[in-house]
Protein backbone atom coordinates (compact mmCIF):
# COMPACT_ATOMS: atom_id res chain seq x y z
CA UNK A 1 0.00 0.00 0.00
CA UNK A 2 1.50 3.50 -1.22
CA UNK A 3 1.37 6.33 1.52
CA UNK A 4 -1.43 8.82 1.38
CA UNK A 5 -2.51 11.93 3.12
CA UNK A 6 -5.02 11.54 5.80
CA UNK A 7 -7.64 14.09 7.02
CA UNK A 8 -10.47 13.79 8.99
CA UNK A 9 -13.54 15.30 8.12
CA UNK A 10 -15.09 17.76 10.30
CA UNK A 11 -18.58 18.12 7.89
CA UNK A 12 -20.15 16.52 5.14
CA UNK A 13 -19.32 19.69 3.46
CA UNK A 14 -15.79 19.63 3.69
CA UNK A 15 -16.04 16.18 3.10
CA UNK A 16 -18.04 16.47 -0.13
CA UNK A 17 -15.08 19.38 -0.91
CA UNK A 18 -12.13 17.23 -0.44
CA UNK A 19 -13.41 13.92 -2.29
CA UNK A 20 -13.56 16.40 -5.34
CA UNK A 21 -10.17 16.78 -5.33
CA UNK A 22 -8.04 14.29 -7.50
CA UNK A 23 -6.85 10.54 -6.53
CA UNK A 24 -9.08 10.80 -3.23
CA UNK A 25 -10.94 8.34 -1.19
CA UNK A 26 -13.60 8.75 1.69
CA UNK A 27 -12.76 6.41 4.17
CA UNK A 28 -15.99 5.28 6.32
CA UNK A 29 -15.23 2.01 8.07
CA UNK A 30 -12.57 1.03 5.49
CA UNK A 31 -12.98 -2.90 5.30
CA UNK A 32 -12.84 -2.30 1.70
CA UNK A 33 -11.29 0.28 0.85
CA UNK A 34 -8.08 -0.82 3.13
CA UNK A 35 -8.79 -4.07 1.56
CA UNK A 36 -8.34 -3.18 -1.83
CA UNK A 37 -5.38 -0.57 -1.11
CA UNK A 38 -3.24 -3.52 0.38
CA UNK A 39 -4.46 -5.94 -2.69
CA UNK A 40 -2.60 -2.65 -5.26
CA UNK A 41 -6.31 -1.90 -6.25
CA UNK A 42 -7.03 1.22 -4.53
CA UNK A 43 -4.18 3.59 -4.87
CA UNK A 44 -5.53 6.85 -2.89
CA UNK A 45 -3.07 9.85 -2.90
CA UNK A 46 -5.59 11.36 0.03
CA UNK A 47 -8.06 9.51 2.55
CA UNK A 48 -10.95 11.62 4.24
CA UNK A 49 -11.99 10.10 6.81
CA UNK A 50 -15.88 10.68 7.30
CA UNK A 51 -16.44 8.09 9.91
CA UNK A 52 -16.25 10.26 12.70
CA UNK A 53 -18.61 12.70 11.13
CA UNK A 54 -21.96 12.87 14.01
CA UNK A 55 -25.57 12.63 12.57
CA UNK A 56 -24.91 10.22 9.63
CA UNK A 57 -25.92 7.03 11.34
CA UNK A 58 -29.47 8.03 12.59
CA UNK A 59 -31.85 4.54 11.96
CA UNK A 60 -35.42 5.58 12.06
CA UNK A 61 -38.86 3.86 11.21
CA UNK A 62 -42.35 5.11 10.65
CA UNK A 63 -45.27 5.07 8.70
CA UNK A 64 -43.57 5.95 5.52
CA UNK A 65 -40.83 3.73 5.72
CA UNK A 66 -36.80 3.72 6.37
CA UNK A 67 -34.27 6.05 6.68
CA UNK A 68 -30.68 4.86 7.06
CA UNK A 69 -27.94 6.94 7.49
CA UNK A 70 -25.15 6.58 5.37
CA UNK A 71 -22.87 5.92 8.49
CA UNK A 72 -24.76 3.57 10.37
CA UNK A 73 -23.13 0.66 10.84
CA UNK A 74 -24.00 -3.01 9.25
CA UNK A 75 -24.41 -4.57 12.92
CA UNK A 76 -26.68 -1.31 14.22
CA UNK A 77 -29.21 -2.07 11.38
CA UNK A 78 -29.35 -5.87 11.65
CA UNK A 79 -30.59 -5.70 15.48
CA UNK A 80 -32.54 -2.76 14.92
CA UNK A 81 -36.20 -3.73 16.25
CA UNK A 82 -38.48 -1.73 13.60
CA UNK A 83 -36.33 -2.85 10.93
CA UNK A 84 -36.07 -6.54 11.72
CA UNK A 85 -40.12 -6.14 12.26
CA UNK A 86 -41.02 -4.02 9.12
CA UNK A 87 -37.99 -5.38 6.85
CA UNK A 88 -36.86 -8.42 7.92
CA UNK A 89 -35.31 -9.63 5.03
CA UNK A 90 -33.06 -6.28 5.51
CA UNK A 91 -31.78 -7.31 8.91
CA UNK A 92 -31.72 -10.89 7.61
CA UNK A 93 -29.12 -9.95 4.28
CA UNK A 94 -26.90 -8.03 7.20
CA UNK A 95 -26.25 -10.34 9.71
CA UNK A 96 -25.64 -13.00 7.62
CA UNK A 97 -23.15 -10.64 5.77
CA UNK A 98 -18.96 -10.92 6.78
CA UNK A 99 -18.21 -10.85 10.07
CA UNK A 100 -19.36 -9.40 13.77
CA UNK A 101 -16.01 -7.69 14.13
CA UNK A 102 -16.52 -6.31 9.77
CA UNK A 103 -20.46 -5.77 10.58
CA UNK A 104 -19.27 -3.75 13.70
CA UNK A 105 -16.73 -1.45 11.25
CA UNK A 106 -18.78 -1.48 8.14
CA UNK A 107 -20.85 1.36 7.15
CA UNK A 108 -24.35 1.22 5.22
CA UNK A 109 -23.07 3.57 2.47
CA UNK A 110 -19.69 1.57 2.59
CA UNK A 111 -21.44 -1.79 1.96
CA UNK A 112 -23.27 -0.28 -0.93
CA UNK A 113 -20.22 0.26 -2.66
CA UNK A 114 -17.79 -2.45 -2.08
CA UNK A 115 -16.20 -4.04 -4.96
CA UNK A 116 -16.23 -7.53 -6.70
CA UNK A 117 -14.35 -10.43 -5.74
CA UNK A 118 -13.48 -11.13 -8.73
CA UNK A 119 -9.91 -13.09 -7.96
CA UNK A 120 -8.57 -11.32 -10.96
CA UNK A 121 -9.26 -7.91 -10.06
CA UNK A 122 -8.05 -8.33 -6.85
CA UNK A 123 -4.47 -9.47 -7.42
CA UNK A 124 -3.24 -6.50 -10.47
CA UNK A 125 0.48 -7.51 -9.95
CA UNK A 126 0.03 -11.33 -11.59
CA UNK A 127 -3.24 -10.34 -13.86
CA UNK A 128 -2.65 -7.27 -15.29
CA UNK A 129 -5.64 -7.73 -17.61
CA UNK A 130 -9.05 -6.25 -16.14
CA UNK A 131 -11.65 -3.91 -17.71
CA UNK A 132 -13.00 -2.65 -14.46
CA UNK A 133 -8.94 -1.92 -13.16
CA UNK A 134 -8.11 -0.79 -16.55
CA UNK A 135 -10.35 -0.08 -18.92
CA UNK A 136 -9.55 -1.62 -22.26
CA UNK A 137 -6.74 -3.79 -20.78
CA UNK A 138 -9.44 -7.38 -21.56
CA UNK A 139 -10.82 -9.24 -18.74
CA UNK A 140 -8.85 -12.22 -17.56
CA UNK A 141 -11.72 -13.86 -16.15
CA UNK A 142 -13.47 -14.99 -19.64
CA UNK A 143 -9.97 -17.21 -19.96
CA UNK A 144 -9.90 -18.47 -16.31
CA UNK A 145 -11.48 -20.19 -14.07
CA UNK A 146 -14.84 -18.42 -13.23
CA UNK A 147 -16.61 -20.44 -10.36
CA UNK A 148 -17.32 -17.39 -8.55
CA UNK A 149 -18.56 -15.26 -12.03
CA UNK A 150 -21.75 -13.84 -12.82
CA UNK A 151 -24.57 -15.58 -15.00
CA UNK A 152 -26.55 -12.50 -15.41
CA UNK A 153 -25.44 -9.42 -16.19
CA UNK A 154 -22.39 -10.06 -17.90
CA UNK A 155 -20.93 -8.34 -21.06
CA UNK A 156 -17.79 -9.02 -23.06
CA UNK A 157 -15.61 -6.77 -21.04
CA UNK A 158 -16.93 -7.97 -17.58
CA UNK A 159 -18.59 -11.07 -15.95
CA UNK A 160 -17.62 -9.70 -12.10
CA UNK A 161 -20.37 -10.78 -9.48
CA UNK A 162 -21.36 -8.17 -7.49
CA UNK A 163 -20.87 -9.43 -3.95
CA UNK A 164 -22.94 -7.75 -1.48
CA UNK A 165 -26.13 -9.11 0.48
CA UNK A 166 -27.55 -5.56 1.70
CA UNK A 167 -27.98 -4.11 -1.71
CA UNK A 168 -29.92 -7.43 -2.97
CA UNK A 169 -32.97 -6.92 -0.22
CA UNK A 170 -32.82 -3.27 -1.27
CA UNK A 171 -33.40 -3.90 -4.72
CA UNK A 172 -36.57 -6.02 -3.76
CA UNK A 173 -38.19 -3.28 -2.37
CA UNK A 174 -37.93 -0.56 -4.25
CA UNK A 175 -34.96 1.22 -1.68
CA UNK A 176 -33.71 4.77 -2.70
CA UNK A 177 -30.00 6.04 -2.97
CA UNK A 178 -29.45 9.38 -1.21
CA UNK A 179 -26.60 11.68 -2.72
CA UNK A 180 -27.23 15.12 -0.42
CA UNK A 181 -29.80 16.39 -2.62
CA UNK A 182 -30.02 13.80 -5.12
CA UNK A 183 -31.67 10.72 -4.97
CA UNK A 184 -31.38 7.62 -7.03
CA UNK A 185 -33.57 4.48 -7.23
CA UNK A 186 -31.41 1.79 -6.13
CA UNK A 187 -32.18 0.02 -9.49
CA UNK A 188 -30.70 2.78 -11.37
CA UNK A 189 -27.80 3.87 -8.91
CA UNK A 190 -25.94 0.19 -9.96
CA UNK A 191 -25.25 0.07 -13.14
CA UNK A 192 -24.53 -3.14 -15.89
CA UNK A 193 -20.67 -3.41 -16.99
CA UNK A 194 -21.23 -3.02 -20.84
CA UNK A 195 -18.41 -1.90 -22.20
CA UNK A 196 -17.54 0.37 -19.37
CA UNK A 197 -17.32 -2.24 -16.30
CA UNK A 198 -15.01 0.62 -14.43
CA UNK A 199 -18.63 2.92 -13.62
CA UNK A 200 -20.04 0.75 -11.38
CA UNK A 201 -22.50 2.87 -9.55
CA UNK A 202 -24.85 6.44 -10.84
CA UNK A 203 -22.72 8.60 -8.35
CA UNK A 204 -20.35 11.32 -9.76
CA UNK A 205 -17.08 13.06 -8.77
CA UNK A 206 -17.53 14.58 -5.57
CA UNK A 207 -20.63 12.85 -4.55
CA UNK A 208 -21.24 11.05 -1.27
CA UNK A 209 -24.13 8.90 -0.06
CA UNK A 210 -25.84 10.36 2.57
CA UNK A 211 -28.75 7.86 3.76
CA UNK A 212 -30.66 5.04 2.61
CA UNK A 213 -34.89 4.95 2.36
CA UNK A 214 -36.98 1.96 2.20
CA UNK A 215 -40.58 2.44 1.74
CA UNK A 216 -42.76 0.29 3.52
CA UNK A 217 -44.62 -2.01 2.29
CA UNK A 218 -46.90 -5.23 2.93
CA UNK A 219 -44.53 -7.67 0.72
CA UNK A 220 -41.25 -5.98 2.72
CA UNK A 221 -43.46 -6.87 6.32
CA UNK A 222 -43.21 -10.50 5.05
CA UNK A 223 -39.84 -11.09 3.67
CA UNK A 224 -37.18 -13.06 3.84
CA UNK A 225 -33.32 -13.54 2.50
CA UNK A 226 -31.65 -16.51 1.75
CA UNK A 227 -28.40 -17.00 1.19
CA UNK A 228 -26.61 -20.80 0.13
CA UNK A 229 -22.66 -20.67 -0.01
CA UNK A 230 -19.51 -22.18 0.06
CA UNK A 231 -19.31 -22.39 4.02
CA UNK A 232 -21.91 -21.80 6.55
CA UNK A 233 -20.96 -18.46 7.66
CA UNK A 234 -18.46 -15.37 7.07
CA UNK A 235 -18.67 -16.21 3.00
CA UNK A 236 -19.73 -14.43 0.17
CA UNK A 237 -23.11 -15.55 -1.35
CA UNK A 238 -22.84 -18.37 -4.45
CA UNK A 239 -26.47 -17.36 -4.61
CA UNK A 240 -28.86 -15.32 -2.60
CA UNK A 241 -32.18 -14.48 -2.96
CA UNK A 242 -34.06 -11.44 -1.47
CA UNK A 243 -38.47 -12.38 -1.39
CA UNK A 244 -41.22 -10.20 0.25
CA UNK A 245 -44.72 -10.86 -0.54
CA UNK A 246 -48.58 -9.94 0.14
CA UNK A 247 -51.69 -12.08 -0.14
CA UNK A 248 -55.30 -10.67 -0.80
CA UNK A 249 -58.00 -11.01 1.65
CA UNK A 250 -58.42 -14.76 0.16
CA UNK A 251 -54.87 -15.45 2.02
CA UNK A 252 -53.55 -17.27 -1.10
CA UNK A 253 -54.14 -14.58 -3.84
CA UNK A 254 -50.61 -13.51 -3.95
CA UNK A 255 -51.04 -9.22 -4.32
CA UNK A 256 -47.88 -8.28 -4.95
CA UNK A 257 -44.37 -10.38 -4.89
CA UNK A 258 -40.41 -8.94 -4.65
CA UNK A 259 -37.77 -11.37 -6.00
CA UNK A 260 -34.13 -10.21 -6.57
CA UNK A 261 -30.92 -12.16 -6.32
CA UNK A 262 -27.46 -11.93 -5.59
CA UNK A 263 -24.16 -13.57 -6.40
CA UNK A 264 -25.14 -14.48 -9.86
CA UNK A 265 -25.57 -11.20 -11.38
CA UNK A 266 -23.04 -8.31 -12.32
CA UNK A 267 -25.79 -5.94 -10.30
CA UNK A 268 -28.07 -6.66 -7.37
CA UNK A 269 -30.55 -8.84 -9.94
CA UNK A 270 -34.22 -8.08 -9.67
CA UNK A 271 -36.45 -10.91 -11.17
CA UNK A 272 -39.49 -9.27 -12.73
CA UNK A 273 -40.10 -12.49 -14.61
CA UNK A 274 -40.17 -14.48 -11.48
CA UNK A 275 -42.94 -11.43 -10.08
CA UNK A 276 -45.28 -11.55 -13.08
CA UNK A 277 -45.64 -15.41 -13.47
CA UNK A 278 -46.87 -15.10 -9.74
CA UNK A 279 -48.64 -11.70 -9.41
CA UNK A 280 -52.39 -12.39 -9.15
CA UNK A 281 -51.64 -16.27 -9.03
CA UNK A 282 -52.99 -18.66 -6.50
CA UNK A 283 -50.02 -19.42 -3.67
CA UNK A 284 -48.97 -23.21 -5.09
CA UNK A 285 -46.05 -25.15 -5.17
CA UNK A 286 -45.75 -26.34 -8.41
CA UNK A 287 -46.55 -22.60 -9.70
CA UNK A 288 -43.87 -21.60 -7.50
CA UNK A 289 -41.58 -23.88 -8.69
CA UNK A 290 -42.45 -22.78 -12.39
CA UNK A 291 -42.11 -19.29 -12.27
CA UNK A 292 -38.53 -19.63 -10.23
CA UNK A 293 -37.03 -20.57 -13.29
CA UNK A 294 -37.39 -17.34 -14.85
CA UNK A 295 -35.06 -16.23 -12.61
CA UNK A 296 -32.14 -16.91 -14.52
CA UNK A 297 -33.61 -16.04 -17.84
CA UNK A 298 -30.76 -14.74 -20.17
CA UNK A 299 -28.02 -16.26 -18.15
CA UNK A 300 -24.77 -16.93 -19.74
CA UNK A 301 -22.74 -19.37 -18.03
CA UNK A 302 -18.66 -19.44 -18.52
CA UNK A 303 -18.24 -23.51 -17.69
CA UNK A 304 -17.02 -23.44 -13.96
CA UNK A 305 -20.06 -21.36 -12.64
CA UNK A 306 -22.83 -23.69 -14.41
CA UNK A 307 -24.09 -24.58 -11.39
CA UNK A 308 -25.49 -21.20 -10.67
CA UNK A 309 -27.99 -21.64 -13.02
CA UNK A 310 -28.95 -24.58 -11.64
CA UNK A 311 -28.60 -23.09 -8.07
CA UNK A 312 -29.97 -19.31 -8.30
CA UNK A 313 -33.92 -20.79 -9.02
CA UNK A 314 -34.06 -23.47 -6.23
CA UNK A 315 -32.53 -20.62 -3.83
CA UNK A 316 -35.58 -18.26 -5.51
CA UNK A 317 -38.27 -21.23 -4.79
CA UNK A 318 -37.17 -21.89 -1.37
CA UNK A 319 -37.42 -17.98 -0.47
CA UNK A 320 -40.82 -17.64 -1.47
CA UNK A 321 -41.82 -20.75 -0.44
CA UNK A 322 -40.97 -20.13 3.21
CA UNK A 323 -41.91 -16.45 2.97
CA UNK A 324 -45.41 -17.66 1.32
CA UNK A 325 -45.53 -20.29 4.31
CA UNK A 326 -44.94 -16.62 6.86
CA UNK A 327 -47.19 -14.01 5.01
CA UNK B 1 9.20 8.78 6.47
CA UNK B 2 8.24 12.81 5.40
CA UNK B 3 4.84 12.15 5.84
CA UNK B 4 4.51 11.08 9.09
CA UNK B 5 1.63 12.43 11.44
CA UNK B 6 2.01 12.30 15.20
CA UNK B 7 -1.32 10.49 17.11
CA UNK B 8 -2.57 9.74 20.23
CA UNK B 9 -3.76 5.99 20.90
CA UNK B 10 -6.00 5.08 24.34
CA UNK B 11 -4.84 1.53 24.57
CA UNK B 12 -6.39 -0.74 27.91
CA UNK B 13 -6.30 2.80 29.58
CA UNK B 14 -3.05 4.18 28.67
CA UNK B 15 -2.16 7.01 26.13
CA UNK B 16 1.17 6.02 24.14
CA UNK B 17 2.00 9.16 21.73
CA UNK B 18 3.54 8.02 18.36
CA UNK B 19 4.79 8.86 14.80
CA UNK B 20 3.15 7.30 12.16
CA UNK B 21 2.73 7.27 8.14
CA UNK B 22 -1.01 7.72 8.05
CA UNK B 23 -1.33 4.43 5.91
CA UNK B 24 -0.36 2.76 9.13
CA UNK B 25 -2.63 0.23 10.56
CA UNK B 26 -3.87 0.02 14.09
CA UNK B 27 -2.23 -3.40 13.97
CA UNK B 28 1.07 -2.50 13.00
CA UNK B 29 1.26 0.35 15.44
CA UNK B 30 0.10 -2.01 17.97
CA UNK B 31 2.82 -4.71 16.92
CA UNK B 32 5.54 -2.73 15.77
CA UNK B 33 5.57 0.62 17.13
CA UNK B 34 4.03 -0.24 21.15
CA UNK B 35 5.51 -3.62 21.26
CA UNK B 36 2.09 -5.10 21.94
CA UNK B 37 2.34 -8.30 20.36
CA UNK B 38 -0.42 -10.15 21.73
CA UNK B 39 -2.61 -8.82 18.43
CA UNK B 40 -1.56 -11.24 16.07
CA UNK B 41 -1.60 -10.88 12.13
CA UNK B 42 -2.76 -13.51 10.32
CA UNK B 43 -3.73 -12.71 7.11
CA UNK B 44 -3.89 -8.72 7.17
CA UNK B 45 -6.71 -8.57 5.17
CA UNK B 46 -9.82 -9.06 6.75
CA UNK B 47 -10.18 -12.64 6.53
CA UNK B 48 -9.12 -14.58 10.08
CA UNK B 49 -10.03 -12.35 13.03
CA UNK B 50 -6.60 -12.98 14.49
CA UNK B 51 -6.05 -9.50 14.79
CA UNK B 52 -9.59 -8.62 16.90
CA UNK B 53 -9.42 -5.68 19.55
CA UNK B 54 -12.17 -3.61 20.94
CA UNK B 55 -12.75 -0.18 19.99
CA UNK B 56 -15.09 1.45 22.39
CA UNK B 57 -16.18 -1.68 23.90
CA UNK B 58 -16.94 -3.45 20.54
CA UNK B 59 -15.06 -5.90 17.91
CA UNK B 60 -13.43 -4.68 15.43
CA UNK B 61 -10.59 -5.72 13.00
CA UNK B 62 -7.32 -3.79 13.40
CA UNK B 63 -5.57 -5.18 10.34
CA UNK B 64 -8.56 -2.78 8.50
CA UNK B 65 -8.32 0.10 11.05
CA UNK B 66 -5.91 3.29 10.45
CA UNK B 67 -3.91 3.90 13.61
CA UNK B 68 -5.00 7.66 12.87
CA UNK B 69 -8.84 6.50 12.53
CA UNK B 70 -8.36 4.79 16.23
CA UNK B 71 -7.52 8.33 18.14
CA UNK B 72 -9.80 9.28 20.45
CA UNK B 73 -11.32 6.22 20.87
CA UNK B 74 -10.87 3.24 23.88
CA UNK B 75 -8.74 0.48 22.55
CA UNK B 76 -8.71 -2.88 24.43
CA UNK B 77 -5.95 -5.17 23.37
CA UNK B 78 -5.52 -8.98 24.79
CA UNK B 79 -2.85 -7.01 26.89
CA UNK B 80 -5.27 -4.81 28.47
CA UNK B 81 -8.34 -7.55 28.94
CA UNK B 82 -6.89 -8.90 32.50
CA UNK B 83 -4.51 -6.35 34.90
CA UNK B 84 -1.05 -7.88 35.29
CA UNK B 85 -0.70 -10.87 37.75
CA UNK B 86 -4.44 -10.16 38.48
CA UNK B 87 -6.46 -13.14 37.87
CA UNK B 88 -7.53 -13.85 34.14
CA UNK B 89 -10.57 -12.89 32.61
CA UNK B 90 -12.99 -15.71 32.55
CA UNK B 91 -12.55 -16.20 29.13
CA UNK B 92 -8.72 -16.54 29.39
CA UNK B 93 -9.72 -19.28 32.31
CA UNK B 94 -12.00 -21.08 30.02
CA UNK B 95 -9.50 -21.40 27.24
CA UNK B 96 -6.99 -22.57 29.44
CA UNK B 97 -9.18 -24.91 30.96
CA UNK B 98 -11.34 -26.22 27.95
CA UNK B 99 -7.77 -26.65 26.23
CA UNK B 100 -9.20 -24.29 23.48
CA UNK B 101 -5.86 -24.24 21.44
CA UNK B 102 -3.44 -26.04 19.82
CA UNK B 103 -0.48 -23.53 18.37
CA UNK B 104 -2.20 -20.34 20.11
CA UNK B 105 -1.81 -18.18 17.21
CA UNK B 106 -5.28 -17.38 16.79
CA UNK B 107 -5.99 -17.77 20.81
CA UNK B 108 -5.73 -13.64 21.39
CA UNK B 109 -8.35 -13.15 18.37
CA UNK B 110 -10.42 -15.63 19.83
CA UNK B 111 -10.41 -14.11 23.40
CA UNK B 112 -11.09 -10.57 22.23
CA UNK B 113 -14.04 -12.27 19.80
CA UNK B 114 -15.76 -14.34 22.20
CA UNK B 115 -15.76 -11.67 25.46
CA UNK B 116 -17.68 -9.84 23.11
CA UNK B 117 -19.84 -12.22 21.77
CA UNK B 118 -20.84 -12.80 24.94
CA UNK B 119 -21.18 -9.49 26.00
CA UNK B 120 -23.65 -9.14 22.57
CA UNK B 121 -25.76 -12.20 24.44
CA UNK B 122 -24.98 -14.15 20.89
CA UNK B 123 -24.30 -17.38 22.85
CA UNK B 124 -27.87 -18.86 23.47
CA UNK B 125 -26.69 -22.06 21.57
CA UNK B 126 -23.46 -23.57 20.08
CA UNK B 127 -25.02 -22.95 16.58
CA UNK B 128 -25.59 -19.36 17.77
CA UNK B 129 -21.97 -19.25 18.87
CA UNK B 130 -20.58 -20.53 15.55
CA UNK B 131 -22.48 -18.56 14.10
CA UNK B 132 -20.91 -15.15 15.88
CA UNK B 133 -17.97 -16.23 16.34
CA UNK B 134 -16.98 -17.65 12.36
CA UNK B 135 -15.11 -14.20 11.75
CA UNK B 136 -11.79 -16.44 13.90
CA UNK B 137 -10.47 -18.66 11.65
CA UNK B 138 -8.54 -21.26 13.66
CA UNK B 139 -6.11 -23.07 11.52
CA UNK B 140 -5.34 -25.88 14.36
CA UNK B 141 -9.03 -26.74 13.93
CA UNK B 142 -9.39 -26.17 17.73
CA UNK B 143 -13.34 -25.35 16.62
CA UNK B 144 -15.10 -28.26 18.93
CA UNK B 145 -12.94 -26.76 22.55
CA UNK B 146 -13.24 -23.09 21.37
CA UNK B 147 -16.99 -23.42 21.56
CA UNK B 148 -17.31 -25.24 24.49
CA UNK B 149 -15.14 -22.78 26.31
CA UNK B 150 -17.36 -20.00 24.63
CA UNK B 151 -20.06 -21.50 25.90
CA UNK B 152 -18.90 -22.15 29.61
CA UNK B 153 -17.45 -18.73 29.62
CA UNK B 154 -20.64 -17.26 28.78
CA UNK B 155 -22.31 -19.26 32.01
CA UNK B 156 -19.71 -18.00 34.48
CA UNK B 157 -20.10 -14.29 33.33
CA UNK B 158 -23.71 -14.11 33.39
C1 LIG C 1 -13.43 -10.86 4.66
C2 LIG C 1 -14.64 -10.08 4.22
C3 LIG C 1 -15.86 -10.74 4.07
C4 LIG C 1 -16.98 -10.04 3.67
N1 LIG C 1 -18.15 -10.72 3.49
C5 LIG C 1 -19.25 -10.04 3.07
C6 LIG C 1 -20.49 -10.70 2.86
O1 LIG C 1 -20.62 -11.91 3.08
N2 LIG C 1 -21.54 -9.97 2.42
C7 LIG C 1 -21.46 -8.62 2.19
O2 LIG C 1 -22.44 -8.00 1.81
N3 LIG C 1 -20.30 -7.97 2.37
C8 LIG C 1 -19.20 -8.65 2.79
N4 LIG C 1 -18.02 -7.99 2.94
C9 LIG C 1 -17.92 -6.60 2.48
C10 LIG C 1 -18.21 -5.61 3.58
O3 LIG C 1 -19.57 -5.69 3.91
C11 LIG C 1 -17.83 -4.23 3.04
O4 LIG C 1 -16.41 -4.19 2.97
C12 LIG C 1 -18.32 -3.11 3.90
O5 LIG C 1 -19.70 -3.10 3.99
C13 LIG C 1 -17.84 -1.78 3.35
O6 LIG C 1 -18.22 -0.74 4.23
P1 LIG C 1 -17.12 0.22 4.86
O7 LIG C 1 -17.83 1.26 5.65
O8 LIG C 1 -16.08 -0.54 5.56
O9 LIG C 1 -16.54 0.85 3.51
P2 LIG C 1 -15.17 1.56 3.17
O10 LIG C 1 -14.11 0.56 2.93
O11 LIG C 1 -14.86 2.64 4.13
O12 LIG C 1 -15.61 2.24 1.80
C14 LIG C 1 -15.91 1.46 0.65
C15 LIG C 1 -15.95 2.37 -0.57
O13 LIG C 1 -17.04 3.26 -0.51
C16 LIG C 1 -16.62 4.61 -0.46
N5 LIG C 1 -17.51 5.23 0.52
C17 LIG C 1 -17.70 4.82 1.81
N6 LIG C 1 -18.72 5.52 2.37
C18 LIG C 1 -19.16 6.37 1.41
C19 LIG C 1 -20.21 7.34 1.37
N7 LIG C 1 -21.00 7.58 2.43
N8 LIG C 1 -20.41 8.03 0.22
C20 LIG C 1 -19.62 7.79 -0.87
N9 LIG C 1 -18.62 6.90 -0.88
C21 LIG C 1 -18.40 6.19 0.24
C22 LIG C 1 -15.16 4.58 -0.11
O14 LIG C 1 -14.46 5.65 -0.69
C23 LIG C 1 -14.73 3.25 -0.71
O15 LIG C 1 -14.45 3.38 -2.05
C24 LIG C 1 -16.89 -8.65 3.40
C25 LIG C 1 -15.67 -7.99 3.58
C26 LIG C 1 -14.55 -8.68 3.99
C27 LIG C 1 -13.26 -7.94 4.16
S1 LIG D 1 -14.52 -10.20 -14.69
FE1 LIG D 1 -14.41 -7.96 -14.61
S2 LIG D 1 -13.33 -7.58 -12.68
FE2 LIG D 1 -12.89 -9.73 -13.23
S3 LIG D 1 -11.02 -9.68 -14.52
FE3 LIG D 1 -12.75 -9.53 -15.94
S4 LIG D 1 -12.95 -7.29 -16.21
FE4 LIG D 1 -11.77 -7.57 -14.33
S1 LIG E 1 -5.13 -10.23 10.36
FE1 LIG E 1 -6.92 -9.02 10.50
S2 LIG E 1 -8.46 -10.40 9.89
FE2 LIG E 1 -6.65 -11.56 9.50
S1 LIG F 1 -4.83 -22.77 17.79
FE1 LIG F 1 -3.56 -22.80 16.04
S2 LIG F 1 -4.68 -21.47 14.72
FE2 LIG F 1 -6.05 -21.73 16.34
Amino acid sequence: MRDFSYLRAASVEEAINAAALPATMLLAGGTTLLDLAKCGVADPERVVDISHLTGLDTIRVDGEGAFIGALAKMSRVAVDAAIQQQFPAVSEALWQAASAQIRNMASIGGNLLQRTRCAYFRDPATFPACNKRSPGSGCSALEGVTRNHAVLGGSDACIATYPGDLAVALTAFDAVVHLGERSVAIDDFFLLPGSTPNREHAMQPGEMITAITIPTSVAARHSTFIKVRDRQSYEFAAASAAVGIAFEADGKTISDIRVALGGVATKPWRARGVEDALRGRAFEPEAVKQASRLAIEGAIDHGANHYKIELAPRVVERAILKTGAMA
Amino acid sequence: MTNEITIHLDINGKTHSLSVEPRVTLLDALRDHLALTGTKKGCDQGQCGACTVHVNGERVLSCLTLAAQAEGQKITTIEGLSDHGAELHPVQAAFLEHDAFQCGYCTPGQIMSAVACIREGHTGSDDEIREYMSGNLCRCGAYPHIIEAVREAAKVMS
